[in-house]
């Protein structure tokens, strides 16, 4: 479904990646570890399509089409969805709104309410976008949104940051549900690509592989779990060594 | 009997101040208009109006069908009120003139919420009597539909004086929506209109103003409005076309315990404009509250969005939310926010922003599948949606409608 290659990627004219490649197919959950500063917002941000992140070397192709040259919004149509870490607050945009957009064609009032009950969003449709959200708030209320546009790849940018223990079981209900888990897995079409600080959601969700981001470049790449294990146990210091 | 003697004196004011240049907004030379219009007949039923006029007033928020939902109309062409009526219990309206012919202790109310020698355009409106409206709500009526009243300048380069007067007497509850507008044209044209309000104890007033000009018209509205105890007093202003110059700093006094003042305004400022536009609250009694609210875009003209609150009894509070959006270059906008407070225990606060749409903002929109044109849209949208409290839900409905319908022009 995506399939990154020799990727180098600016912002401002830094380099801040350098030949990214991987590959996710259909079904499939990816998981992104590194420190702060490694480039993992910037490599979710590249696939979206953000403006600020500059493809200046390789491609990224998705569902067979190479989509550097797409704008965000073209992107979205194609089945790319994202929930961002830290989403700004829109004056005066409601939350109802920007699910309407989500849901595009198939708007239905009922359908959203729906989803914000799910999410337990509902007190907060009719309030100003990201605007004095908690943490945890923001976070479903990303979800939420992904819910609607029921994307075919979801980029998730530390889904479980910031949220308590209570909410972190709802998140990975929300995120096995946008990753279709209840299908056998030779049926699950969408996939996921997330990225964790601290692990947690790999208690809830089905991650078959694992990538380690130390300054801009994948320096390992395996089982998620074994990662996370290693990192916990040992640190990032143990990935530069072993990139070395 | 009219009292003569006061009106003498508000004379001589009046012509003291004739040369008397406003202190904000660029200085209109008078002699530049025509001051005399033709009497214009009076128009039993206004659904006959030619198609074009009611067309332009529809766009201002009157509407001229039977069944149109108002408690009263009022319409003032060039200087002649050409239809009157009140169609609910408990409401007069009737032409300026025509009320202070009625009622002798009108004057007790005339230049007492705005002042005759505040500058040369209330000098003028003094001197130079064109009409108005008079609206006034009986004590402890309620009304659920509003009052419309139009005031639309009809005669090429006309300076038309309007002088109102509205009060809502004790308990009473009071909605107006005046829509100002022009013919379609491209002359110039002066429109200064003088209203002063009486909001007595515990009564209730939205007054909801829609300007509708044309490129070439200079406006001076001045505004006056005294909120006694327990009143509530709650203003929306809406300008998105085109107009060569507004300038209007309307004036509200709580003079009473928990008075509240609402002042909300949305302002467009398109090439060639120069809007100088904002609103002054004076918290003189215990309690009294006030929001000013004010949106400001430019897409090519120039605004300055003014906002005042001064505090000067105990316990008063008072917020003041002044936000500006360049949308295109070329204009300007300028944020004064100002609070005065004289005494401890009083609260007031500002927030004052000027910027234009934030890439991060269209971007997230984006991501959600929207084009950059739509996310800029809902953006804008977005900026423009003032939750208006207090009024009821068709006159909300209907402003929700007025400001969609401009949106396409801004966008």
């Amino acid at each position: 479904m995506l399939e990154i290659k020799e990727l180098d990627i600016t912002v401002d004219n830094r380099e801040i990646l350098q030949d990214i490649n991987l590959s996710i197919k259909e079904g499939e959950t990816h998981v992104l570890f590194g420190p702060n500063g490694s480039g993992k917002t910037t490599l979710l941000m590249a696939i979206m399509g953000s403006a600020k992140y500059r493809v200046t070397r390789g491609s990224i192709m998705f569902k067979g089409r190479d989509i550097v040259g797409l704008t965000l919004d073209e992107r979205a149509r194609l089945g790319i969805g994202i929930s961002l870490q830290r989403p700004p607050v829109i004056r005066g945009v409601k939350t109802r709104d920007v699910m309407t957009a989500c849901m595009r064609e198939q708007t239905d009032g009922e359908n959203i309410d729906r989803m914000a009950e799910k999410a337990k969003m509902t007190e907060l449709m009719d309030r100003e976008i990201n605007y004095g959200f908690s943490g945890g708030e923001i976070k479903r209320s990303e979800l939420m949104q992904l819910l609607a546009q029921n994307p075919d790849l979801a980029l998730l940018d530390e889904p479980e940051s910031g949220v308590d223990l209570v909410n972190i079981a709802l998140i990975g209900e929300l995120i096995n549900e946008l990753l279709k888990k209840e299908h056998p897995i030779r049926d699950r079409r969408h996939a996921g690509f997330i990225i964790t600080h601290t692990g947690h959601i790999l208690d809830y969700v089905n991650a078959r592989t694992g990538y380690v981001l130390l300054n801009g470049r994948i320096v390992c790449e395996g089982d998620p779990h074994e990662i996370l294990e290693t990192i916990k146990s040992k640190g990032y210091e143990n990935c530069r060594k072993c990139a070395s | 009997m009219r009292k003569l003697e006061p009106d003498k004196k508000l004379k001589e004011r009046a012509k003291k101040s004739l040369s008397k240049p406003a202190l904000l907004g660029e200085d209109i030379d008078l002699n530049r208009y025509d001051h005399a219009a033709d009497e214009l007949d009076y128009q039993n039923e206004p659904a006959r109006l030619p198609e074009q006029t009611r067309e332009r007033m529809l766009q201002v928020g009157v509407i001229l069908d039977r069944n149109n939902r108002r408690s009263g109309t009022i319409i003032q062409m060039d200087h002649s009120v050409v239809h009157s009526q009140a169609k609910q219990d408990g409401i007069e309206l009737m032409g300026t003139n025509q009320a202070r012919e009625k009622y002798d202790w009108l004057s007790d109310y005339l230049w007492k919420a705005v002042a005759v020698d505040s500058d040369k355009y209330t000098a003028h409106v003094e001197l130079n009597q064109g009409n108005g409206y008079f609206v006034r709500a009986l004590p402890g009526s309620k009304t659920i539909y509003p009052v419309q009243a139009c005031l639309y300048l009809a005669k090429k380069n006309l300076a038309q004086n309007v002088h109102n007067i509205i009060i809502a007497e004790e308990g009473s509850e009071l909605h107006i929506i005046t829509g100002c507008t022009t013919a379609p044209k491209e002359e110039e044209g002066l429109h200064l209109g003088v209203s002063e309000f009486y909001v007595k104890r515990g009564a209730r007033v939205s007054f909801t103003m829609i300007h509708n000009w044309a490129p070439g018209i200079a406006v001076r509205p001045r505004t006056g409005i005294v909120v006694e105890e327990g009143g509530v007093f709650l203003s929306n202003y809406i300008i998105m076309k085109p107009v060569r110059s507004v300038q209007a700093y309307p004036v509200a006094r709580c003079v009473g315990d928990d008075a509240v003042v609402r002042f909300s305004s949305i302002v467009v400022a398109s090439p060639g404009s120069d809007m100088d536009i904002g609103s002054r609250v004076i918290l003189n009694a215990k309690r009294a509250r006030t929001e000013i609210i004010s949106r400001a875009i430019t897409i090519g003209g120039n605004i300055i969005a003014r906002g005042c609150i001064e505090g000067n009894a105990p316990e008063v509070k008072g917020h003041l939310e002044c936000r500006g959006l360049i949308l295109r270059g070329g204009g300007t906008i300028h944020a004064v926010p100002e609070l005065k407070g004289t005494l401890a225990g009083i609260d007031l606060s500002h927030e004052a922003a000027v910027g234009k749409i934030a890439e991060e903002e269209v971007e997230y929109l984006m991501m959600r599948g929207l084009t950059r044109n739509e996310a800029t849209a809902a953006i804008v949208r977005g900026f423009l949606r003032i939750d208006i409290e207090g009024l009821p839900p068709q006159l909300n409905q209907e402003l929700q409608r007025a400001i969609e319908v401009s949106e396409k022009d801004v966008m």
